[in-house]
């Protein structure tokens, strides 16, 4: 099968969606070039830097019968634009008791490792989880990416595409023929018997690469990715720790009230998943600060295959050994 | 520039002049009900009141096409009415009824009817125009000529939605109207302690579009300025920022806990423009309005609003298991 990369598959999604509908237009500073040069400066439109402006406005074109894509670029770029996604967007349907449909795609790149320090470099997913009214996802691979995107595109609500900084150059292989992924649906990664890792985009890789060297171990790891964050398929989640009796969580942002904190939460309010727990849950985190800029520094902020590695270890009742 | 009637009807049909005051008389007969059945608890939350700015919600929309679309702010029920939204399902919508606009889920601040180009009043200071310029994007797309107009206030033109937004509007060149009701006030605090220029419209120019200042309580002003910007809006021009210079009778919101800081006699003076008695002797000097044809009219509205009052009160609450309905959209 070919690759492309993650960040190529983003813009195949977009360019097969928006052949397919024309009401489909894209709003971003500086367009991707090539989708500029198919479908035009009207429906690629290149926009001031004012991602406030842009966020409503995708809201009031969408509430017109158009399927606006607005591009935050990096997602600390789209806080300025809080009120347009928090008062406006994500309740807009409900306060007005339903009575139009706002289909609109909101791109955001997160995560870190890019040394860009603190501005350019954050995964604040939960904080839009909180949120009732928006669908959101964050894919580990190219293929994830394009199906999930397609989907989104074609949903009928405000979703929000959350893509990893890190993968964005990561090929994969994607296939030819037309396919879609459905919101809500985790994937496993790796099947495994002796514990549940539930990760996201980047740390989906170094999870899987902590059960292949744990596998010469005799050690049988499970990796689930969720892929959607919103709605979050919690069943595929509990059958899994069902299975395994123990759950570790890896996640690129902080674990306070996070992504993180909503799946141990998932594992140990079903009371059928907490009965077959073995272990504590396990967090494999970022620490909780700003993210710094020196290699050095950044490293150590984020989880990798070995912090992955010594969680699954503790779960395990194995310490540090 | 600035632009006032002189108190000529702009070769209006005697019938259009009589539906705008029809019209402006309805908002303040609303308004007053929705004033004193908050006070008398059968109306939850907050109410804000349009009363004293009915000209600028009516004189805009007189301008308009049915297809045309608009967005409002916090004191929206005067656009609502002005857009020809149904008074039963206002009343519904305050009353927090099944059968409210919004299926009792938004109440005052939040009325829309998509169907009319209402697109929402909107409790967020600001919050509307950035939607309302996407409607406007909107109809530049469509291309059937099609405009949009923001409604907001002098407040909402100290915040950065309005400037992102104006200076969006004027570069795609965009179909929109952009009408500020400057009542002086951004809630209790004064717009002269706010911003260092007294003239909204004067930041039209750091836009390059044309900013026209409006008596905002002369329907005939304001219908003229609207139906240049829209005509220049429908011909590829571009946005207009109209600063209607008017006021609110009553305090920020209906809340007895918040002081109307106001001076009495600043409200006074004010009354004595109301824009409905303007409009209303107006019409008389020109012999279009009879105290006959006055009398009818307010009848039928007084008559109209009754049978809202009465749908509301007749119409079921939600049941609590609806709250979890509508957040998303098959």
């Amino acid at each position: 099968m070919r690759e492309l990369t993650y960040g190529e598959a983003a813009v195949e999604a977009v360019a097969e969606e928006m052949r397919r509908d024309p009401k489909i237009f894209y709003m971003s500073t500086d367009p991707i070039p090539s989708l500029l040069k198919e479908f035009g400066d009207g429906r690629i439109r290149a926009t001031p830097i004012a991602e406030a402006a842009l966020t409503g406005m995708a809201i009031g074109a969408a509430g017109s019968g158009f399927r606006p894509i607005v591009d935050w670029r990096q997602v600390t770029f789209g806080f300025v634009a809080m009120d347009q996604i928090v008062n406006q967007a994500s309740k807009i349907h409900y306060m007005f008791g339903g009575q139009v449909r706002f289909p609109i795609l909101y791109r955001a790149a997160v995560g870190g490792g890019t040394q860009l320090a603190a501005q350019h470099s954050q995964s604040p997913y939960s904080m839009f989880m909180n949120l009732a009214g928006l669908k959101m996802f964050l894919p580990s691979t190219p293929y994830d990416m394009k199906g999930l995107l397609k989907t989104a595109i074609r949903d009928n609500n405000p979703v929000i595409s959350f893509e990893s900084n890190r993968l964005m150059t990561r090929k994969g292989p994607v296939p030819d023929e037309d396919y879609t992924i459905p919101l809500g649906k985790a994937d496993i990664k790796r099947e495994g018997s002796d514990v549940t890792v539930v990760a996201l985009a980047w740390l989906v890789h170094e999870a899987v690469a902590a059960a292949e060297e744990l596998a010469q171990e005799g050690i049988s790891i499970e990796v689930i990715d969720p892929r959607t964050l919103a709605p979050l398929d919690t069943q595929t989640i509990r059958n899994s720790v069902q299975k395994t009796g123990r759950l570790v969580v890896a996640d690129e942002a902080g674990p306070t009230a996070g992504f993180s904190a909503e799946v141990a939460a998932v594992a140990t309010e079903d009371a059928a998943t907490f009965a077959q727990l073995k272990a504590p849950v396990k967090r494999v985190c970022a620490l909780q600060v700003p993210i710094p800029y020196s290699p050095v520094l950044e490293d150590h902020v984020f989880p990798d295959r070995k912090r992955i590695t010594a969680g699954i270890r503790e779960v395990l009742g194995g310490g540090d050994s | 520039m600035s632009l006032s009637s002189k108190g000529l009807s702009p070769n209006l049909p005697p019938d259009t002049q009589r539906e705008m005051l029809r019209q402006m008389l309805t908002i303040r007969r609303f308004e007053e009900r929705a004033s004193a059945d908050y006070h008398a608890g059968k109306i939850y939350g907050v109410v804000h009141c349009y009363i004293g700015q009915e000209a600028v919600a009516v004189g805009v929309c007189a301008a308009l096409n049915g297809d045309d679309r608009i967005i409002s702010t916090h004191r929206g029920h005067g656009h609502c009415i002005a857009k020809g939204a149904d008074l039963n399902r206002m009343m519904a919508e305050l009353y927090g009824r099944q059968t409210g606009y919004c299926k009792g889920k938004g109440g005052s601040m939040h009325i829309a009817d998509f169907g009319i180009g209402m697109l929402g009043a909107n409790g967020i200071v600001a919050g509307g125009i950035a939607i309302v310029t996407g409607a406007g994007l909107a109809a530049q797309m469509e291309g059937n000529g099609g405009v949009a107009v923001s409604f907001f206030g002098d407040g909402a033109s100290n915040a950065g939605p309005f400037h992102e937004c104006l200076n969006i509007a004027a570069t795609w060149k965009l179909p929109m109207v952009y009408v500020c009701e400057n009542n002086l006030y951004a809630a209790q605090t004064t717009a002269a302690s706010t911003q260092a220029l007294n003239d909204v419209a004067a930041r039209a120019a750091a836009y390059g579009i044309p900013g026209v200042i409006v008596d905002g309580n002369d329907i005939f002003a304001i219908y003229q300025a609207t139906n240049r910007a829209v005509e220049r809006a429908r011909a590829g021009g571009g946005p207009t920022l109209i600063e209607c210079k008017t006021y609110r009778w009553r305090a920020h919101t209906e809340r007895k806990t918040q002081p109307d800081p106001r001076d009495k006699s600043e409200i006074e003076a004010w009354k004595q423009t109301d824009p409905i008695v303007r409009l209303e002797r107006q019409l008389r000097d020109q012999g279009h309005l009879s105290d006959t044809e006055r009398e009818s009219m307010e009848r039928d509205v007084m008559g109209a609003l009754e049978a809202a009052v009465a749908f509301a009160e007749a119409s079921p609450f939600p049941l609590p298991e609806q709250a979890t309905e509508d957040v998303f959209s098959a």
